[in-house]
């Protein structure tokens, strides 16, 4: 394995980024472009070919990644990354797959193909930038919002109630599932390299600032403030179980309402590809026995 | 799992050269037949079937199915797979597939190669889910916003859904576009003999793949190595580091969202490079049409009930003939043109309150009548009813 020490990032972005589509579209203090740095120090230190990465995507400014990325990447419809990948990985399983893709994007109008490819445990890496907003089209309420959080559509605070999408990741079986503030530099790239080598489905869902279209209208402060909040909003789910069983009712209580942050799971089970093709070798040795094996 | 395509297991799983079974079946045989080595599609009458076929069929050819969640994920499962180097189908009936619509325009504006077959119900919304239709020959043409171009063959029989489908494979491939088999309830559960052609029999048009240098390569342009508007293909996983983008896309590939001219171009280039070969890609069946003076304009399932007037009104010494359109989009223009010249009248004949009439009356010089038989509801049209149209005419 090659040393992080080796390499700057400035090095690994000329490796791995694409002339040409630079710079970024993100805003000014967006949590999004930290996530390229994670996922190439990942790929770098995993040793991956990057021709056998393809990268996938919806639509948002998390669904811009893959486009950086100097290697196949898939930019598909608004919600159907998923999906999309599922067929791409069927038809290429010796590649890995990577999809970036938003809490709107996976959870709002892509939450079925998110809930059946997970229950499949399609093997896919599925980066998910969580910033409780719909970005792109500039603010409108993301099925993650917090309750009272004001955007565009929801001017008068959100009633509705919030998806916790690692939760409901873990209760879909899963096989690997974490959760990370951006701002935190080296768990979410342990994250994302335990995420590849899983077989099976991976959940690495990022918190990830965006001051336009989130910290702003919910007086979160300037980008340095937002950050702040993310980072104090987190709390590490091994303290929160701790402070759960043992704490005291005061330290209870000042744990309600914070994000928990950490690996919450991370199973061995068999991936799709291996299923699917242990049903190929059933049948086609059976017809073999039928047929005779010579073809 | 391979993407490889092997003729002695292909053989070994479709069995006897002459078979008695259904159009969905057939379907699913002309998949295996040209190649397809992935499906992704949902439960829908009058189209299950064919997914089922291929439930069976394809693992024993190594290919992969998967009933997906839904039709967005059918068609959008199989343009993933079509990048990962498979030749791929879904298949589906009127809501599931309006529900392909948006990526059915991804496919077309991403120059992806893949099969879609429609087996046609009656509508709007559920209609009549067992009974078939021609209800949705505009929305293939219309049915994604934005400007496109489409490819859509239409059977009229058991042996046709075969065969049409390997052509649609072909098409797809040739011209990096999604091909749709519009057939219906009829045909789709009507059984018939089937001959399953040998391999020698078969023409199959590969993909071509890129093979420049990687640095050289454009993958959204004319391609380099051949005349064609149609780019050469770099398969993910092969190098070639492509992005691919239902965004306006210059020819590298990149989004280029905010000019004109941009658009255009690509645009243009993605309708003409079907359009270019209009003539190449029109197939019709002419019945009688020599000494005609009237016609009959039909296509898939509704030119069965057609063709048994025809042979009626001759019996009765009637001057009648009629144009059968196996490719209905792109639309064979010249060949309705020139049959307007000869006949003074044409009868369109189809399931649907008049949606290929439009088109026919649209090119057809303004001395020939062009009228409407229509017949929706899933009974299909009785002779004796269309010969009521002629008596009319006489
Ligand atoms: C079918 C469809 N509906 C709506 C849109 C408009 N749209 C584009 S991006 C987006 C929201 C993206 O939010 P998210 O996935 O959270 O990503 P972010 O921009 O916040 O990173 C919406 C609604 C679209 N492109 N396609
Ligand atoms: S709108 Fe928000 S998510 Fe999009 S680039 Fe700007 S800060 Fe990032």
């Amino acid at each position: 394995m090659s040393n992080m020490k080796d390499m700057t990032g400035e090095q690994i972005r000329k490796k791995y980024l694409r002339d040409g589509m630079l710079p970024t579209i993100f805003c000014n203090g967006c949590g999004h472009g930290l996530s390229i740095d994670y996922v190439l120090w990942a790929i770098e230190e995993l040793e991956l070919d990057i021709d056998k990465v393809s990268f996938a995507s919806g639509i948002g400014c998390s669904s811009r990644i893959p486009g950086y990325m100097n290697a196949d990447g898939l930019h598909t419809t608004h919600g159907r990354a998923l999906a999309f990948a599922t067929g791409l990985k069927a038809a290429l399983p010796e590649n890995d797959v990577i999809v970036f893709t938003g809490d709107g994007d996976c959870t709002g109008i892509g939450g079925n193909h998110f809930i059946h490819a997970a229950r499949r445990n399609i093997d896919m890496t599925v980066i998910l930038l969580n910033n409780y907003i719909y970005g792109m089209t500039g603010g409108q309420l993301a099925p993650t919002a917090p309750k009272n959080s004001i955007s565009t559509t929801s001017p008068y605070g959100n009633i509705e109630h919030a998806f916790n999408i690692s939760e409901l990741a873990v209760a879909l079986g899963a096989a690997y599932v974490a959760r990370w503030p951006v701002s935190y530099p080296y768990q979410p790239i342990k994250s994302i390299k335990e995420g590849i080598q899983k077989k099976g489905f991976s959940l690495i869902e990022l918190m990830s600032p965006c001051p336009t279209a989130f910290g702003r209208r919910n007086k979160l402060g300037k980008i340095d403030a937002l950050w702040d909040w993310y980072d104090n909003n987190a709390i590490l789910v091994e303290d929160y179980d701790r402070i759960m069983n043992f704490g005291s009712e005061e330290e209870k209580a000042g744990i309600q309402g914070k994000y928990k942050i950490g690996v919450f799971q991370n199973l061995e089970k068999p991936g799709f590809i291996a299923e699917y093709a242990k049903l190929v070798n059933r049948v086609t040795a059976a017809d073999d026995a039928k047929f005779g094996g010579d073809l | 799992m391979t993407n490889e395509r092997d003729p002695v297991r292909i053989r070994r799983v479709l069995g006897n050269k002459v078979q008695f079974i259904q159009g969905d079946m057939a379907v699913a045989y002309g998949g295996l037949l040209a190649g397809c080595s992935f499906f992704g599609g949902y439960p829908i009458t009058p189209a299950s079937e064919v997914a089922e076929g291929m439930a069976r069929l394809l693992p024993r050819v190594k290919g992969t199915f998967i009933q997906m969640e839904d039709e967005i994920a059918g068609i959008a499962s199989t343009i993933g797979a079509a990048w990962g180097g498979a030749k791929s189908m879904t298949a589906t009936s009127g809501p599931g597939f309006s529900l392909m619509m948006e990526n059915y325009g991804y496919a077309i504006m991403t120059e992806t190669p893949c099969v879609i077959a429609n087996v046609q119900r009656t509508g709007p919304s559920t209609g009549q889910p067992t009974l078939g239709a021609q209800g949705d020959m505009m929305q293939v043409r219309w049915g994604s916003h934005g400007d496109m171009e489409a490819i859509a063959l239409c059977p009229s029989t058991v042996q046709e859904c075969l065969d049409m489908t390997i052509e649609c494979f072909n098409l797809a491939e040739k011209y990096r576009h999604p091909v749709c088999l519009m057939t219906d309830g009829e045909i789709g559960h009507l059984r018939e003999k089937v001959v399953i052609p040998d391999e020698d029999e078969m023409e199959l048009f590969e993909r071509v793949l890129a093979t420049i240098d990687k640095d050289k390569f454009i993958p959204f342009s004319e391609s380099q190595t051949r005349d064609s508007k149609v780019p050469d293909f770099p398969t993910f996983g092969s190098g070639y580091h492509t992005y691919v983008t239902g965004l306006t896309h210059n020819d590298k590939g990149f989004p280029a969202t905010d000019k004109q001219p941009d658009h255009e171009r690509l645009i243009l280039r993605l309708i003409s490079k079907i359009t270019d070969d209009r003539e190449k890609l029109t197939s019709v069946e002419e019945i009688e049409l020599d000494d005609a003076e009237v016609a009959f304009v039909s296509f898939g399932a509704s030119a069965r009930p057609c063709e048994s007037a025809v042979w009626e009104a001759r019996k009765k010494g009637m001057k009648v003939g009629m144009l059968r359109l196996k490719t209905v989009w792109p639309f064979p223009r010249d060949v309705v043109t020139q049959l307007s010249k000869k006949v003074k009248k044409i009868i369109v004949v189809e399931m649907n309150l008049g949606q290929i009439y439009h088109v026919v009356k649209e090119f057809a010089v303004k001395d020939c009548e062009v009228i409407l038989a229509p017949k929706v509801g899933g009974d299909m049209h009785l002779p004796h009813e269309l010969m009521e149209y002629l008596e009319v005419s006489n």
